[in-house]
Parts: C-alpha cells; structure tokens; sequence
C-alpha cells in the first residue's frame, strides 16, 4: 500500500513537474501577444470590436509594435483603429515602455513584427543592430506610395530633408530604410525668466557665451550643464554644422582620413575643451540614468545657464520645483563668428520594416498612412510632431515657440554617425566622442588625450563602414 | 532482480524531472555561451560568422575590459573582506553580549537585505548628492566648513559603489552567523573565561572556529553574488559612469552584447566571467579547508 503511494505520487510530482515547464515554455513565447489584446481591450470602446474581428479576412493583419515613450501609448492605438477603419488591414499592437524586452525574444527566435516604431540611442540599441545587420527592408517605394485616404504622395508630404539623412539611409546607397517620425528640435535651453531678471540676452555667438559665463559666475552661476553625456549627440552634430557646415559634417560623420586634424575639428574641440571650464562641476557625477534630473533641476534652480536638451524636456520636468518667474528658452546653438549660421540639431524617431517582416505589404501601406492627416492630427493631440510639412503652423503653446526656431534664423542639422561593423570594433561612438567629457569637466582627461582616442578608432571605423 | 529493476527504474523517474530541467535549463544554455562566443553575431540576427578564437585575443588586448575586470576584482576583495568582518563582529557582539534591543538590531542590520536594488539606488542617490545629500551634509557639520565631495565622480564612485554594496549585504551574513553562533554551548565560553581568555580570545579561538564550515560556504555564496550584486549596482546607481569608471564586467557584457550590438563578443565576456568565477569559487574552496572541528 505504502509502496504504491508513494509510486503515485512520484507520478504526480513528475507530472506537475512537466506540465510546469511545458507551461513556463509556451509562456515565454505568448507573453507579447498574450499581453497584447489585454491592453486593447481595454481601451477600445465594445463596438469597434466585431468590426477589427472580422477586418482580416479583407486585409489581413500586420503586427506594429512601438516605444511608449512621454507621449504616451494611446495615440498608438488610435492610429491603429483610424488604419484599420481605413485600409481593413487589423493591426495587433504592442506598445511598452521597454519595448525591447517584449519583441526582443520572439525575435530571438525568429518572429518578427512587421512595423517597429523605435528610436536610434536607447542602450539596448536595437535600431542600431539591426542598420548593422543589414536586416531592415528598403522602404524607397513607399515614398512614391500615395497615402491612404489621401491623394497627395508620402514623399510630397514628408518636410523637405528628412529622407535624405544618414539616420534614414543608413547606408548612403541613395535608399530610404528607415521613415521619419516625431521630430523634435535639439538646441540649449534655458530660463528666459532669469535673463530678463538680469538684462542678460540670448549669446549669438561663442564669444559672446564665453563673456555671459564670466558675467554668471560672478554671479555664483556656471554658464553649462548636460543631462548625460549621450545629450551631446545632439549638440556636437549642431556644432560640426556651425564650424564646418553639411561638407565637414558629412566628411566628420564618416571618419574621413585626417579629418580630426582639420582647424575645423579642433574649433570643435577647443569649443566643448572650454565649454567644460565653465560648466557646473557636481555635473559628471549626476550625469547617469538615475541622477540625469537632479542635472536639469540645475537650470530650474538657476544654478546653471544653459543645457542642452530637446522639447521633451517641458513634460519630463513639468512636476518639478523651480526659481520665481521661471520660463522656458531655447535657443539654436551660438555661431562661430559673428553673422555666421547659428544651428539647432532636428532629433527625430523612426519606424521601420525588420528583415523578417511577415506582411511587409500591409506594413508599407502602414508607415505610408502615419504621414495622413489624420494620424498626423492624432499624433499632435499627444505633442508628437510629425515631420509633414507646414506643421509648425497647427502648434500652440511652449511648443510653437521651440518649433518656430528654424524659421528664427537657425539652420537645421540633421544626420549621425554612420554605422560601422560594431563586431570589430568594440566601442561605441558615445565612448570615444561623448563619454569623455565627463572626464573633461572633471580634470580626469586632457583635451588632447580626447582628441587622441578619437584619432586612435577613427581609421578603424571607415575601414569598417557598413554599405 | 526484478524488485532491484523495478527500484532503479523508480529512482530513474524521479530523477529524471530534475535532471531534464536541470540539462535544458542550465546545461545547454551554457555550452550555447560558449559557442556564441566563437562567433561574430549580433543578437536579432541569425547570420553568424565564426571567428575562432578572435573575440577572446581581442577582449585580452581591450583597455575597458580590462579596467571592468579589475574593477570587478576590486569589489570582489573589498567588499567581501569588509562585509564579512563587520558581519561577523557584529553576530558575536549580537549574540554574545547582553544588549539592550537586540532584536531591534537584527531587524535594522537585516532591513537592508529586503529592499531591491532599485530602492537601494535611490536611497543612496539622496545620500550622495553632492549638494544637499546626507552624507556631505554630515560630513559639513563635523569639519565646520562645505564639503563637496562628488562621490559618484570619477575618483569617488568606486567607494560609493562599495559602501552601498556593504551596507546591503551586511545584515544577512550577520543574521546567519548569528545562527550558527548561537549554537555553539555556553560552557565553552565558560570555562575559558576561568581560564582567564578575555572576549577577543575567545571570539578568536572558540567563536570563529566552530563556525568555520559556515563561514566557508558563505564566503563562496558571497563572491559568486558579489559579481551579480555588481552588476546590478552599477546599472541602477551609475550606468558605468562618469567615463566607464565604474564599469564591472558584467555591465560591459551588456553593454557590449545589446549597445554595441556585438553578441558574440559579449558572449565571450560571459564565457570568461563564467570561467573567473567557477575558477575563484574553486580557490576560496581549496584555500580555507580546515579540518571541521565538532561540539
């Protein structure tokens, strides 16, 4: 009797055991779409339901999954009801706030969505894996696309440069991978409140700046911070523009030979190499993931001039404390010389079709419905700006004043980096460009030892180049 | 015969779950490590190119890595030489004096040990602002003057990483020393303080010896956690900087495995902290075997 207890519940344990992987197996694989219609369904209102369950057999469905970023998701889902009600493709989506740890798995093992929706420069850096993986569908003819509901062309809507950068053809072969979303104009802001206090106006150019920080801190106030380090991107980009305009600016971002020898590149230099001088010393050591606010809470409290950051900044620090009379500034970066181009660095987002896209039709017809009137509106409603023309009229708010700065006089600039086999060379362009300055405003390093890591990788990376 | 094939067979069955589990879970996910680090790949793509031993001749001539890993080391040591001298002072103090609020004590040394890593971050965040955080602000108050340490700065970081990571870990070693010294009989005690050993003697030659297995087995724990521990430190308090200061192995792994989208070469990271651990574990091992002495 004893005996055979025991056997059964040998059993039941082997049982419960097995039935406890199996589950935890197929869990793993379900999580994203198992979470996916959950949240749907929350958010869609009981009638629409029937309609998307029997969109598929007229359209099929694609699979869009997109970063929740401060805009929120809801938009998100709007838009795919709007597409769904439009073309009868059924879009499942997923939107997270680490959108990377939902999809990355699935895609590990080879399912793909047929829309992502993700910014270059997050640190899991998928966008970036997949430019260098070569895995990403050439989305050219979209352009040529007419938008659906519409009759205008994707290409006609999209504003004039956004499909001509290193950020949307990667591989300088003249083809479109990646399409342009949610544009946001990078440059430094500040409080106007402050300057009008103390008479003080906006610099023009870096001399100008340079007088302003020795009048600041006079005052007890350090004329620069930066949230984190990856925040100058955005500004070394706009000063390569300044010192050298487009032509330096392309040459610089693919490592051309000798380039960092150039009196342009060392302008460069020399202006970040004096910038750290003057900037708020407690910076490096709060510039970090965590502590990146105390560094903005700085400019909230007048204890810096300057930082430099894009329009998301307003509702990332909406909750915070600040001085009395506080008010936003932006400005575009100084010019070099007195009535020289001043430039702001135009940040945006995109969206894309992987490699291994099931439905890349249906994911065509949607990137080229997310420049419609409609998604663009619904888009606005959330502060995420579409780059379509004539957009900057329909703003209000902080906002019509941050995008009014390029018809202020500031220049546009736009680009990156272009992309190297990472595979051989083990850093990263933020390591050898930006990092250091950490280490610059702290004495750690020399301007000529950041100059010289720069030197040191530079050959290797156009060797290297992905075309 | 037929009973003793019908006894194996059961054994088998019971252990077969854990042993399936076991190879599918932990053995196959391993040797995949080891492979992939032979390889260049990236995470999202299946295209992958052997490369042989490269990866490994490149990590040996890698300046960061090779900072990580001495920062790795770093923590290694002096973390775990200060943790366990506190945790051990503090069990025998615990257990052996008669103090008011001991258990008031456990509770305020284990607390630590209860919060995730992430709530720890932000408690030390607030302690080591440069500006108004606790730990300048004391530091003011006893000199008489400002003191403005940047403590998570490149020349401070690795100490803050270190004090926090002590302050976390201290608790839960003290609370199981204090386990195993209350099991050690009075009488010991007793009739050494006859002859005449005062309190230092007696934690020296009765106290510490008689826990000894336990202080073995949790000096491994500790290092193979403290290398974990690391990690997750780093990323919740520093991101690795100011300037890869305060990069530690595994945070480089990460980083180079997803941000340089360089999987393989991560891999190798992996295989070789794997290696460095299983081989340190082994040394702390063979290093304090001492004959286990009984009561």
């Amino acid at each position: 009797m004893k005996k055979i207890l025991s056997i059964l519940l040998a059993a039941a344990m082997v049982m419960s055991m097995l039935a406890g992987c199996g589950n935890s197996g197929s869990d793993v694989a379900q999580e994203p779409a198992a979470e996916e219609p959950a949240a749907e369904a929350e958010s869609e209102a009981p009638a629409e339901e029937p309609a998307e369950e029997a969109a598929p057999a007229e359209g099929g469905t694609i699979t869009v999954a997109a970063i929740e970023t401060a805009y929120g998701s809801d938009m998100w889902k709007e838009v795919c009801d709007a597409f769904t009600a439009e073309t009868g493709i059924a879009v499942e989506l997923i939107t997270d706030k680490n959108l990377e740890d939902v999809i990355g798995p699935s895609m590990q093992a080879g399912e793909f969505p047929d829309v992502i929706h993700l910014a270059t420069g997050r640190e899991k850096a998928l966008t970036e894996t997949f430019i260098k993986d070569q895995n990403i569908v050439d989305i050219t003819d979209v352009l040529s696309m007419t938008v659906p509901g519409e009759d205008a062309k994707v290409g006609d809507k999209i504003a004039g440069g956004f499909t001509e950068t290193s950020l949307t053809n990667p591989y300088g072969d003249g083809k479109t991978y990646l399409a342009p979303m949610f544009y946001s104009p990078c440059g430094l802001f500040y409080n106007a409140g402050l300057f009008e206090e103390k008479g003080w106006s906006v610099p023009t150019t870096w001399d100008e700046m340079w007088e302003l920080g020795d009048k600041a801190k006079a005052e007890g106030i350090s004329l620069f911070t930066y949230p984190t380090t990856g925040y100058f991107d955005a500004f070394f980009y706009a000063l390569m523009y300044s010192v050298g305009g487009a032509d330096f600016f392309d040459k610089a971002t693919n490592y051309e030979e000798g380039i960092w020898e150039t009196p342009e590149a060392q302008k460069c230099f020399d202006i970040v190499a004096k910038l750290a001088e003057y900037t708020e010393p407690t910076t490096p050591a709060q510039a970090n993931d965590q502590d990146f606010t105390k560094n903005q809470q700085l400019v909230l409290d007048n204890k810096a001039l300057f930082m430099p950051n894009g329009t998301w900044i307003v509702g990332e620090m909406a909750e915070a404390p600040r001085a009395d009379g506080f008010k936003w500034g932006m400005t575009a970066l100084p010019a070099v010389e007195a009535g020289g181009d001043g430039y702001s660095y135009t940040w945006f987002e995109q969206a894309w079709i992987p490699g291994g896209a099931a439905n890349q039709d249906g994911a065509k017809q949607f990137i080229a419905f997310l420049y419609s009137d409609a998604a663009c509106a619904i888009f606005a409603k959330a502060n995420a700006i579409q780059p379509v023309l004539n957009i900057a009229q329909t703003l209000e708010g902080d906002n019509q004043m941050f995008y009014a700065i390029y018809d202020n006089g500031a220049k546009a600039a736009m680009g990156n980096f272009a992309a190297y086999d990472s595979g051989v060379i083990g850093v990263t362009n933020r390591e050898i460009w930006f990092d250091p300055v950490n280490s610059l405003v702290s004495g750690n390093m020399t301007e000529q030892e950041w100059i010289d890591g720069i030197k040191e990788v530079n050959d290797q990376m156009r060797d290297n180049l992905i075309q | 015969m037929k009973k003793r094939s019908g006894r194996n067979g059961f054994i088998f069955l019971c252990a077969a779950p854990a042993v399936i589990l076991f190879t599918v879970f932990m053995i196959i996910p391993t040797i995949n490590v080891f492979r992939m680090s032979l390889f260049k790949r990236s995470a999202y793509s299946t295209t992958e190119n052997f490369v042989g031993l490269d990866n490994f001749t490149r990590l040996l001539k890698d300046t960061n890595f090779i900072r990580s890993m001495q920062n790795t080391i770093l923590l290694i040591v002096v973390v775990t030489i200060i943790t366990f001298g506190f945790a051990l002072v503090f069990a025998a103090i615990l257990t052996r004096e008669k103090l008011k609020g001991q258990n008031f004590f456990r509770v305020i040394f284990y607390i630590p040990n209860i919060l995730s890593v992430v709530v720890i971050s932000a408690v030390f965040s607030a302690i080591y602002d440069t500006n108004n955080g606790t730990l300048n602000s004391l530091l003011s108050l006893f000199s008489g003057k400002t003191v403005a340490i940047l403590w998570k700065g490149e020349d401070m970081v690795m100490t803050s990483l270190i004090i926090a990571m002590v302050w976390q870990a201290i608790g839960y070693y003290m609370v199981m020393y204090m386990a195993s010294m209350a099991s050690i009989p009075q009488s010991l005690y007793e009739s050494t303080s006859l002859d005449g050993a005062g309190r230092i003697t007696q934690f020296f030659q009765i106290t510490l010896p008689l826990i000894w297995t336990n202080i073995r087995t949790t000096l491994t724990f500790f290092i193979i956690s403290t290398i974990n521990m690391a990690f997750l430190f780093v990323k919740a308090m520093t991101s690795g900087g100011p300037n890869g200061a305060s990069e530690v192995a595994l945070s480089y792994m990460y980083k180079q495995a997803y941000t340089n989208s360089s999987y393989g070469f991560g891999m190798a990271i992996g295989a070789l902290v794997f290696v460095f651990s299983f081989g340190l574990s082994a040394l702390v091992n063979a290093v304090t075997k001492r004959e286990p002495l009984e009561f």
